[in-house]
């Protein structure tokens, strides 16, 4: 009597799993243009952001659908809200990519920190890992999402010292400066997304009941 | 396949419309038989004088009548409802005495008449000794009418859902309450219909109350005379004299008699549907 | 506040055993939602809550069923109970007189003959049930010429109209359309106010729509019995969740 209903749930994580590829396509490409200073690639990263709000809103239209028609509960109404909600944190991240991209378009900064190439291999990983702890219902991997978000921030602040360090040698030095720091605190934000993701990973497999106190975030 | 069915659907309608005028007519060709020539021969007279020669007047008839229909009534109507009640709603169903009682009942609604009247005359004239007398005949005719009260009330009650008997209960009523104030008058209808069915039967009787009642064309002193109701004076006029036209407008009496009973059930009942 | 503890309760029908050990606890001035496949036993608890099973030959109740600390089976009149207890049906049930009348019914059984008394329960009660502006002119109809929700809610004011503290009420909606069933919803939840309501519905939306708590049950058990948010987003038994879910059932 549900199959249909199991279908579409089927769907909705298959739709899920693409959106999640295509914002890791955005930050690879993203990290790439950045290390290798190309201009071309970094223009090419607002295109695929166009995909990405496209798929957002076509993955929005089918929670939607799926709330009107199935009326769902229990973990089905967990599944879908935890899809519109982590579905928000996709789609920033799309941008925050896009956001990147434009910097090197704009001012192509010169790297000298090897911590860059390293957060955004981290961030691309807790992606992966957020979307797919949802899709497989991977309790386990959520958890390890959440955790891993300290390597992340640990990375952003040894990176804020030393772009300290570069403006305080070299003062002509502070809009490169500046605009690094802005990289690595998108690089964060987006860590910072990854983990909300992995939380409403954790929501839906798990849940938590509202008459419940709310334990602390784990 | 259309016009085939066109065609079956004609038949069909023909077939009712057949049937329905066939009684219709049988039916009306009976009540033109007995209005025509029962108006000939009625007069004010014949059916109010207190005077006329014996054999003259319904009058005598017609209170013998009356005064048989209402006492088997009230003997026989409590006593069926009563019985009815018992059997629907306090006895087990499907019970050993249910069964007995019902088997009974059934029994004795397809018993031919005159085996009351046999039974009446043996037991209440010649055994108890009343003579032929009206309260023999209104003995007799209770209970003949027992059976037919019980069953048409039994099934009135069984009609009434028993939602309306939860309903009652829910809101605190007892079985005794639930009965008096909600299904009794639920089945007011069924109950009268078979009140009618019995007076029906009554004013209709002949053989059991010849053999009870007596023949007298007198008019009653009191329950022990012998009275003859006009179906008797009917079958004794008819058998005993030939006198047709006199039997004619006695049936026409007899017929609106009939019908004046039943109109005044139905305006009991409706008065007591409405407390 | 508990209006009814229910201890330990095994219910059967002659050798069928229909409930088997269920406890809990109906909190006053809330919705109690019962839900369950068919055949489950919440209409069986709930009967057993007014004392309505003692109608069925053969049906037995062991455990105790207290209403306000009173062991209703053993305690306390039937015909007392069932006045505190009242009870509403899937089918619109008003009885075959006129719309005054049937409110005036219960009032009538337990002694009250006063006119002006009957008028003022008449109208208060018809108004609790929100259907006073519909049927004001017409008191002395028959009650079965209303509309299949109108029935209903005059039922509803019928059971009021003896003060009860509980109303039971039997997949009340089941035989109504949306707009009947929205209306009857909304006078649940106004009543809560003044009584305690325990709910058996087929309907797990308006369970959820409607009710405080809800008791799941499952071939004579209760499986889970907690908060319907808790209930309908974050079950704790697998077989509650399959059911919600439409995985059985």
């Amino acid at each position: 009597m549900r199959g249909r209903f199991d279908k579409q749930l089927e769907q909705l994580n298959d739709m899920l799993l693409d959106m999640g590829a295509h914002i890791e396509k955005a930050i690879a490409m993203a990290k790439q243009a950045l290390l290798e200073r190309d201009i071309e690639l970094a223009k090419k990263v607002s295109k695929l952001e166009d995909d990405i709000d496209q798929k957002e809103k076509d993955i929005e239209g089918l929670c939607m659908k799926l709330l009107l028609q199935q009326q769902p509960v229990a973990r089905d109404l967990r599944l879908i809200s935890a899809a519109l909600k982590m579905l928000t944190d996709m789609e920033r991240i799309g941008d925050q990519a896009s956001d990147i991209a434009e910097i090197v378009a704009e001012s192509t900064p010169v790297l000298t920190q090897p911590q860059f190439a390293e957060m955004a291999d981290a961030v691309i990983k807790m992606v992966m890992q957020s979307v797919e702890a949802f899709v497989k219902k991977d309790l386990q991997m959520a958890k390890d999402v959440i955790k891993y978000d300290d390597v992340v921030d640990g990375l952003f602040e040894s990176v804020k010292v030393e772009l300290i360090e570069l403006i305080r040698a070299d003062a002509t030095s502070g809009e490169q400066a500046l605009d690094l720091l802005m990289v690595a605190k998108y690089f964060e934000r987006i860590g910072d997304h990854a983990v909300n993701i992995a939380k409403w990973a954790r929501y839906s497999i798990a849940g938590r009941k509202k008459s419940e106190p709310k334990n602390s975030a784990g | 396949m259309s016009s085939k069915r066109k065609i079956i659907n004609i038949l069909n309608h023909a077939r009712v419309y057949f049937g329905i005028g066939v009684s219709l007519a049988i039916l009306l060709s009976i009540l033109l038989l007995i209005i025509i020539n029962g108006i000939q021969s009625l007069s004010f007279e014949f059916v109010f004088s207190l005077s006329a020669p014996r054999g003259f007047s319904l009058m005598p008839m017609i209170i013998n009548t009356f005064i048989i229909v209402i006492f088997a009534l009230v003997i026989a109507l409590p006593l069926g409802i009563g019985a009815a009640i018992y059997l629907n709603e306090y006895a087990k169903p499907n019970s050993n005495v249910v069964k007995v009682v019902r088997a009974c009942i059934v029994t004795l609604s397809g018993i031919p008449s005159i085996i009351y009247g046999l039974f009446g005359f043996l037991f209440y004239v010649i055994a108890l000794g009343w003579t032929w007398s009206l309260r023999a005949g209104i003995f007799t005719v209770s209970i003949m009418i027992l059976p037919i009260l019980i069953r048409s009330t039994e099934d009135a009650l069984r009609a009434i859902p028993v939602s309306y008997r939860m309903g009652s209960y829910a809101l605190g009523a007892g079985k005794f309450h639930t009965i008096r104030k909600v299904v009794v008058p639920a089945a007011i209808n069924g109950i009268l219909a078979s009140v009618i069915l019995s007076i029906g039967r009554v004013v209709g009787e002949t053989a059991a109350l010849l053999l009870t009642a007596g023949t007298l064309l007198d008019m009653p002193q009191n329950l022990s005379s012998s009275g003859a109701t006009l179906s008797v004076f009917m079958y004794l006029i008819t058998v005993e004299h030939g006198d047709m036209q006199r039997a004619y407008a006695t049936a026409l009496v007899l017929m609106t008699f009939v019908l004046g009973l039943n109109l005044l059930a139905n305006f009991i009942a409706r008065k007591l549907k409405k407390v | 506040m508990t209006a009814f503890e229910i201890n330990n309760v095994n219910l059967f029908y002659s050798d069928f055993q229909a409930l088997h050990d269920v406890n809990l606890k109906v909190n006053k001035h809330e919705i109690t939602a019962f839900i369950g496949p068919s055949g489950c036993g919440k209409s069986t608890l709930l009967r057993a809550l007014n004392r309505m099973n003692d109608l069925i030959d053969g049906c037995r109740v062991e455990g105790e069923v207290l209403l306000n600390g009173v062991d209703i089976y053993k305690e306390m009149d039937v015909n007392v109970l069932r006045k505190r207890v009242g009870m509403v049906f899937q089918k619109p049930n008003p009885f075959p007189m006129s719309v005054y009348d049937n409110i005036a019914y219960g009032p009538r059984v337990h002694g009250i003959k006063s006119k002006p008394q009957l008028n003022e329960i008449v109208e208060r009660c018809l108004r609790d049930a929100a259907i006073w502006d519909e049927v004001k002119d017409r008191l002395k109809k028959s009650a079965l010429s209303l509309s299949g929700g109108q029935q209903q809610r005059l039922c509803i004011a019928r059971s009021l109209a003896v003060q009860p503290d509980v109303l039971l009420m039997d997949e009340p909606t089941s035989a109504l359309d949306p707009i009947s069933t929205a209306k009857i919803e909304e006078l649940v939840i106004q009543l809560k106010k003044q009584y305690t309501v325990v709910i058996v519905t087929h309907n797990m939306q308006q369970a959820t729509r409607i009710s405080d708590n809800t008791g799941f049950f499952l071939m004579g058990e209760m499986i889970e019995y907690g908060k319907t948010s808790d209930i309908f987003s974050v079950p704790s038994d697998k077989r509650t969740e399959d059911y919600i879910t439409g995985r059985f059932g």
